[in-house]
């Protein structure tokens, strides 16, 4: 089930009681890409992952591969493969690494086999857990993971639960140096042929990372290429300008809460 | 010793010690009246069996567990009364109101035997469905659920009691004598009810345990927790609660329909709002996400109310009251929760201060 | 057409209590998440205080107009120590306040028939309010109701500006919004929680002192019309006071037309079924306080 589809955006708006959170985004991230959304704090970057999620209302168009994803539930959206993580790790704190990695496994399961229990691990989930370098936490609960094996379980919910549509909001803010670099190539082994997207602040990770790159600013697509060339975009550089007097370093604000 | 530390041999042991306490210790121990009691209590286990899925499992609290409990045993009833009538005639009650020339076209059906059971089980289940669908779909936040469900209580009794003439109003459904063919005055055939409830109480344990070590129970408390979270993996938290929902709404039926032969009567002071929520902390004071705690606690403070309400009317509410305040308040894991401390102090487990949340989640997870 | 005029403004005055009820709930679920089932028991603490002081203040009028200040302060301190004694501690879990406040409620409820003694007591209301005023052909109306309603909108306009105009208010309503944005703009969350619940618990002791000139006092008076109060907001959404006033009047008037055209027990159903599809519509209410949350 890996045939990789692209994610086209059209005119995407969200309003929030009169604010204009997003503003009319065109988006198109091809097969297989691993594109990183960055952008000041409050630019809309996670209210469009909302909004291709289905979890905020929006107007515009959302298509992944063939099907149309606004105005659709948010389940049945995660059912056409689409995932994401967010910007504060949310798991089931009180169920063990194991229970997390079999919940995400299992949306297509027959009542039958829902209500019986586990018995060996399934295949994707004793993989999964291989890949995210937790097989041996297996039984421990999710809420006693450090911050960064928290990400890295939320990741591996996303490969059990088949999604062909990766969307990770922040999924390196807070972690030490090591453990960017490991998520980072988890997140390569992850991508395969995936369609990736990354809304990231930390510009080291961008640049190892992305292949292609967008910039949102209040609200709207302000930049949009390869790294050197959104970088060498002065509209670019003027957003941040402000406080990045480094160019090579547009986003400084780093992690956030 | 493997035995003891083994999962399933140790259900299989609960369960046979279970059987011995319920078939053989308490029929040999107890007087005729007081497991007639028994019987009583074991009911509102049954409600706080389903109570703990739904609630403890599944974060709903459910207010209304009387109404399920009136459906059933209103259902119940309504056949019992018919057959004691004999056929054709109307219920005692219905002539002595005398405003009936015949029987009201819904009490017909429930003459027959069949249906009046599956009635018991299905109408509960039914009412259930409806709200639940119609509540967990638009997705209504968990407080006014409770509210919701805490309201359907009112408005039912209110419904029963102005509809007197067909309901028995206030009084109820009472003086009910006989149970498909057997006396219920004759100490042989009250045993005999016992021994169903207490049978119903162990299979319907039997069930609830294996839907909470399910995948499903593991979803379950997933949806408690993170219900968002759950749908972004694919599932609609609406059917997971809705399953829970209706099984403790089934529950509630059964343990209504039972409890109708066990005490003889059946009326809107037993499944009003009081009523209601006094099925529920049962079940907080046992420990509302273990599998036994409800039920123990059920007992318990049934047993208790007995004891206490009729010496000391007063004492007893203070002491209710007090009871859902301390217990709620702090020590959410119920008694269950106290078992599991000393378990694990024993198990000389690292001191690491446990929070009371987690003490739920060790529950779950065991 | 009279009758059903006359049967609406009963409903009017109905909604009016409950509009009263209401708004403390809508207030404390609003700003703390905390469900408290011990209101009804403010309610009654009000009732009772008006028949207190009716056994010193014999003058009726005099002693119902000193109730509702002292029923005010009676019921508000009650709210406080509840919420400095229990409920600060459950903030994280809603709906196990709402357990916790129904064991208070209990216990409230078995004090009074310690002090007061089971049955239900009565006050006198001043003779002017046992009168009616005739409105039109033969439409009268119980003065004692015109009077409920006309208090209540003084507590509403008054509740309205206080919230508007003065810097309590603006607290109040800027934790509502956002609890964790208020604390670090140095507004202390903590005592502002703190006077919500006292003016909150303080209307339901006036609405206390309204329900004397309905009905009898009793332990229990608070349980059932508290539920009610709670559909009340639970239709008008949490976060905006006017959700609950339209829904109070309307809850109000549809209870007792339905009444009018059936009974009373099926009326209840009708209007539980009419707000569980009013649900559908709009399952956080009528108005409701937008905010990003995943829980
Ligand atoms: N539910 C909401 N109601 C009102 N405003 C909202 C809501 N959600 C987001 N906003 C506003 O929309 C704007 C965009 O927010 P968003 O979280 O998408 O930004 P972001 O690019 O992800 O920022 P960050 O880098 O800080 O995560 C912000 O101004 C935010 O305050
Ligand atoms: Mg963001």
């Amino acid at each position: 089930m890996s045939d990789a589809a692209g994610l086209c955006i059209r005119g995407l708006r969200v309003v929030f009681d009169g604010f204009v959170a997003v503003d009319g985004v065109d988006l198109d991230v091809a097969p297989g890409d691993i594109r990183f959304l960055i952008g000041p704090n409050g630019a809309g970057k996670t209210t469009l992952v909302d909004a291709v999620t289905g979890l905020v209302k929006a107007s515009g168009s959302a298509r992944f591969g063939e099907q149309e994803l606004l105005g659709r539930d948010v389940h049945r959206i995660a059912r056409l493969g689409v995932g994401r993580t967010f910007q504060t790790a949310a798991l089931f704190e009180e169920l063990t690494v194991l229970q997390n990695l079999d919940i995400a496994a299992g949306a297509g399961r027959s009542p039958w086999t829902m209500l019986r229990r586990r018995g060996a691990v399934p295949d994707d989930v004793a993989y999964a857990l291989e890949t995210i370098g937790l097989t041996e936490r297996r039984d421990v609960l999710a809420g006693t993971l450090a911050h960064g094996q928290k990400q890295w379980l939320e990741i591996g919910m996303l490969l059990v639960q088949n999604a062909r549509l990766l969307l990770l909001d922040e999924p390196v803010a807070g972690m030490s140096h090591e453990e960017r670099e490991a998520t980072g190539e988890l997140l390569g082994r992850v991508a395969g042929d995936r369609t990736v997207v990354v809304i990231e602040h930390d510009m080291d990770f961008l640049r190892r990372f992305a292949d292609t790159v967008t910039v949102l600013h209040a609200g709207k697509v302000l930049s949009e290429g390869t790294v050197a060339q959104v970088q060498a975009d002065p509209k670019v550089q003027e957003v941040y300008l402000g406080h990045a007097t480094d160019q090579d370093e547009p986003v400084s604000q780093g992690a956030e809460a | 010793m493997s035995a003891l530390t083994n999962p399933r041999a140790r259900a299989w042991l609960g369960f046979a010690l279970g059987a011995v306490v319920l078939f053989a210790a308490a029929p040999a121990l107890l007087t005729d009246f007081r497991l007639s009691l028994l019987a009583k209590y074991l009911c509102f286990a049954i409600v706080a069996v389903g109570i703990g899925l739904a609630w403890g499992r599944g974060g709903l609290l459910t207010l209304g567990q009387g109404v399920f409990f009136g459906l059933g045993g209103y259902a119940m009833a309504m056949h019992l009364k018919l057959a004691d009538a004999g056929e054709g005639n109307m219920p005692d009650f219905m002539e002595l109101y005398g405003q009936l020339d015949e029987l009201p076209s819904w009490w017909a059906p429930f003459a027959n035997p069949v249906f009046a059971l599956a009635a018991t089980v299905l109408l509960p289940m039914l009412v259930a469905f409806g709200l639940g669908s119609l509540v967990f779909r638009r997705r209504v936040r968990g407080a006014y659920f409770a509210i919701l469900s805490q309201a359907l209580a009112a408005a039912m009794v209110i419904l029963l009691i102005g509809q007197q003439g067909t309901t028995g109003g206030t009084n109820g459904l009472t003086d009910i004598e006989g149970f498909f063919g057997y006396d219920l005055d004759d100490p042989v055939n009250q045993r005999m009810v016992y021994f169903i409830i207490a049978g119903v109480l162990l299979a319907l344990l039997a069930l609830t345990r294996q839907l909470m070590n399910s995948r499903y129970g593991e979803l379950l408390v997933a949806v408690r927790d993170s219900e968002n979270r759950v749908r972004f993996l694919g599932y609609n938290p609406a059917n997971v609660k809705l399953v829970a929902y209706v099984v403790a709404a089934g529950m509630a039926g059964l343990a209504g329909a039972l409890f109708v032969p066990a005490v003889g009567i059946i009326s809107p002071a037993l499944i009003g709002i009081v009523p209601s929520i006094e099925f529920v902390i049962g079940v907080a004071v046992g420990g509302r996400a273990a599998l036994l705690g409800p039920v123990l606690g059920a007992v318990a403070v049934a047993w208790a109310k007995t004891a206490l309400s009729e010496r000391f009317p007063g004492t007893w509410t203070y002491l209710q009251g007090a009871m859902f305040v301390l217990v709620v308040a702090f020590l959410p894991g119920g008694l269950a929760s106290l078992w599991g401390m000393v378990k694990r102090r024993r198990e000389a487990a690292p001191p690491a201060p446990e929070s009371t949340e987690r003490v739920l989640v060790k529950e779950v997870a065991a | 057409m009279t009758v059903i005029l006359g049967q609406l403004f009963t409903g009017v005055s109905i909604g009016a209590v409950l509009l009263l009820i209401a708004l403390g709930l809508a207030l404390t679920f609003g700003q703390m998440n905390v469900i408290n089932m011990a209101h009804g028991e403010f309610i009654m603490a009000g009732a009772y205080t008006t028949y207190v002081l009716q056994q010193t203040i014999t003058d009726a009028g005099l002693s119902l107009l000193v109730a509702l200040p002292i029923a005010f302060a009676v019921a508000g301190a009650m709210g406080v120590l509840l919420e400095w004694a229990l409920i600060r501690r459950l903030y994280t879990r809603p709906l196990d306040t709402l357990l916790v406040t129904w064991g208070v409620s209990l216990m409230l409820q078995q004090l009074a028939r310690d002090v007061f003694g089971a049955p239900n007591v009565q006050t006198k209301a001043p003779d002017i309010l046992t009168e009616s005023t005739s409105l039109g052909a033969d439409l009268s109306i119980a003065n004692s109701r015109l009077f409920i309603l006309g208090l209540v909108v003084l507590a509403v306009a008054a509740l309205t500006a206080a919230l508007k105009f003065t810097p309590l208010g603006r607290r109040i309503r800027a934790v509502v919004q956002n609890r964790d944005l208020a604390a670090v703009s140095g507004i202390p969350t903590a005592r502002v929680d703190r006077l919500t619940f006292f003016i909150g618990s303080g209307l339901a002791g006036v609405a206390g002192v309204a329900l004397t000139l309905l009905g009898p006092i009793g332990p229990t008076m608070g349980t059932n019309i508290i539920i009610d109060a709670f559909l009340v907001v639970v239709v008008g959404g949490i976060g905006q006071l006017k959700g609950s006033v339209i829904v109070a009047f309307v809850l109000g008037m549809l209870q007792a037309m339905v009444e009018y055209l059936t009974t009373l027990s099926v009326a209840k159903v009708i209007v539980f079924i009419a707000i569980v599809a009013f649900l559908q519509w709009r399952p956080q209410g009528l108005f409701t306080l937008r905010t990003r949350s995943l829980a």
